[in-house]
């Protein structure tokens, strides 16, 4: 049975240039139990979804039910049986982390005793213990993140709501995190997660959704992902141009697509299913033929690979209209 | 651990005096651990008592009183009224942080956030007061009325700035920074409580300041609360019926912010969301 279903979900902001689709029919189901990510760029409309289901706005249009229950008609239903973490951690600054823990579980209404040995517990399994009783003010970023997560975690929520849980964390802190959130995973908690990045999705969930512009563009586990835009990258650049279409020629012969040339005809890439083999394959071909070389790599794709195979555009230009999007809301 | 299934269900009153509480709380934790705000409500009114006293005192003469027993009512309403703005601010502060975001997803009252807000505000307004009041007595403040009209009008000035800080929160909601709610509170609220009677005799102003002045809410408010404390002198109130008339005027005021924005922000709360 799916504890998150979602249909036909549509946000529209009004501004000077006309109506803008913040979410255009966004269809989402997430069965219990499993963790799903929501994988796009800047405002693709991954946190107004997010926003939809924790009942932070209302949908112009669609239906969502968490657990069973209407968003808009039982927002306070909803609450009570989710957590929420979200992008800027909504941790009070000024007060310690445990006042913070104590305050959520009292408006939780779990009394003051449960509230606070609740608190107490989330600070020692965040292990925070040491800065537990310091206002958030003097903690880093990744502190910060924690006790925002350990916020959601007061109750053992139903469904627990993650928009981009590491974005503007370092790679340090981040890999903290993602273990902190794979071991509440291994528990059963179903999780709803935001992320830019790709990486993220494929470390942390079961099944991936793919939005842009509003929409849902791709689904699949990450695997079904990788295989539609090939599981490596491969790179060369030639020290001659004119070798061009003689090396286009052997990486489409090894690659699992068209391969793509940059301008000035001396960067050549292509998607490729099995990396380290197709990369020894391409430069015995490539020395075979004396076509010689300044670089030659793969790389693991990123979400811009994803976008360009899956809508033909790259990532930045549809965050780049989507943050003149969220400007003209904010007017 | 605790099941989410397990949450209680508490009765909507004692739930929403609760979670009321909770957020008052909260807010008071952040005023005495922030300095600059105790420092607004501190020592600001110290020296606005001393300034005023100790520089106009001489130069400015009221009819049947001495300047010092004309001033402190003038004081005590810019005060509250001032001191509400934080109310604006302090909403528009935590919508910028996010903790907005947070409240709005737990399972509370939808009007706790704003009573915690306007509860903690008066409590730092309270405290004003007192200070204010302690600063006038040393510099020969008196009052000369009955008990139960002192605490009539200390009643009447905390109110009126609780009242007022509803208004704010509002204004603090729909706002984009909280720099904005500093700026505006500057250029709207300075005039409101300068061109008044609150420091100088209103008839001592030219004609167009002199109409406002009789017209301005905060003078009926000044001239309430020197009414109660016994402060008011001799000279002849302006025969304006919200003159004549000021508790009955500032109540009446009081009631209408009260109908309209208590409402009027419990709406708009349950729209708004960080970012």
């Amino acid at each position: 049975m799916n504890i998150i279903e979602a249909a036909g979900l549509t946000k529209v902001y009004r501004s000077k240039s006309g109506p803008v689709h913040a979410l255009a029919g966004l269809d989402l189901s997430v069965p219990r139990g499993t963790v799903k990510a929501l994988l796009g760029p800047n405002g693709a409309g991954k946190t107004t979804v997010v926003k939809m289901l924790t009942t932070l706005i209302r949908p112009d249009a669609g239906t969502a039910h968490v657990d069973g229950i209407d968003v808009v008609t039982d927002p306070k239903g909803v609450r009570r049986v989710i957590g929420v973490s979200g992008q800027y951690a909504a941790v009070d600054e000024n007060l310690t982390g445990f006042e913070n823990l104590e305050m959520v579980g009292r408006l939780y209404h779990l009394g003051g005793a449960e509230s606070r040995r609740r608190a107490q517990e989330l600070i020692d399994l965040f292990e925070l213990t040491a800065a537990g009783n310091r206002p958030v003010k003097g903690f880093s970023g990744g502190m910060r993140r924690r006790i925002d997560l350990a916020g959601a975690l007061v109750i053992n929520p139903k469904v627990l709501f993650l928009d981009e849980p590491t974005t503007g964390l370092d790679p340090r802190s981040r890999i903290a995190l993602w273990a902190v959130i794979k071991r509440l995973v291994a528990d059963g908690t179903t999780v709803l997660l935001t992320t830019q990045y790709l990486e993220e999705a494929d470390q942390l969930s079961d099944d991936i959704v793919v939005i842009d512009d509003g929409r849902v563009i791709a689904e699949g586990t990450s695997d079904q992902l990788k295989a539609q835009i090939g599981g490596h990258r491969l790179e060369v650049a030639l020290v001659e141009s004119g070798d061009g279409s003689a090396a286009r020629e052997i990486l489409a012969r090894y690659g699992a697509g068209e391969p793509m040339v940059t301008s000035d005809g001396r960067g050549l890439e292509v998607a490729v299913i099995d990396g380290p083999r197709a990369l020894q394959q391409v430069l015995a071909a490539l020395g075979a033929a004396d076509i010689r070389l300044h670089d030659a790599g793969m790389r693991r794709p990123t979400l811009d690979d994803v976008f360009l195979k899956l809508t033909g555009h790259k990532a930045d230009l549809a965050a780049d209209k989507a943050a003149d999007a969220e400007l003209e809301k904010a007017k | 651990m605790t099941a989410a299934a397990a949450l209680p269900t508490w009765n909507p009153l004692s739930l929403w005096y609760s979670d009321g509480w909770t957020v008052t709380k909260r807010n008071l934790i952040k005023i005495k651990r922030s300095p600059d705000m105790l420092v607004f409500a501190v020592i600001q009114p110290i020296m606005f008592v001393l300034l005023f006293s100790q520089v106009y005192a001489g130069a400015i003469s009221v009819q049947g009183t001495d300047y010092v027993q004309f001033l402190m009512a003038g004081i005590f309403a810019q005060t509250v009224v001032f001191g509400s703005t934080f109310s604006g601010s302090a909403m528009a502060q935590d919508l910028k942080e996010g903790i907005i975001d947070r409240f709005r997803s737990l399972p509370m009252s939808s009007s706790a956030v704003l009573i915690g807000r306007t509860n903690s505000d008066l409590v730092l307004n309270t405290i004003s007061m007192v200070i204010m009041m302690l600063t006038g007595l040393l510099v020969g403040w008196r009052v000369n009325s009955s008990v139960s009209e002192f605490f009539a009008g200390v009643g009447l000035l905390l109110l009126f700035s609780y009242s007022f800080s509803w208004v704010m929160a509002l204004l603090g909601m729909s706002v984009k920074t909280p720099e904005v709610i500093n700026n505006a509170s500057f250029l709207i609220l300075f005039p409101l409580t300068f061109i008044s009677n609150a420091f100088v005799p209103s008839d001592t102003l030219p004609t167009p300041l002199r109409v406002f002045a009789e017209w301005n809410p905060v003078s009926s408010l000044v001239q309430a609360a020197r009414e109660l404390f016994g402060n008011e002198g001799t000279a002849p109130v302006p025969d304006i019926w919200t003159m004549q008339n000021p508790i009955l005027t500032v109540l009446i005021g009081i009631t209408v912010m009260l109908v309209l924005f208590v409402p009027l922000c419990i709406r708009k709360f349950a729209s708004i969301s960080s970012r």
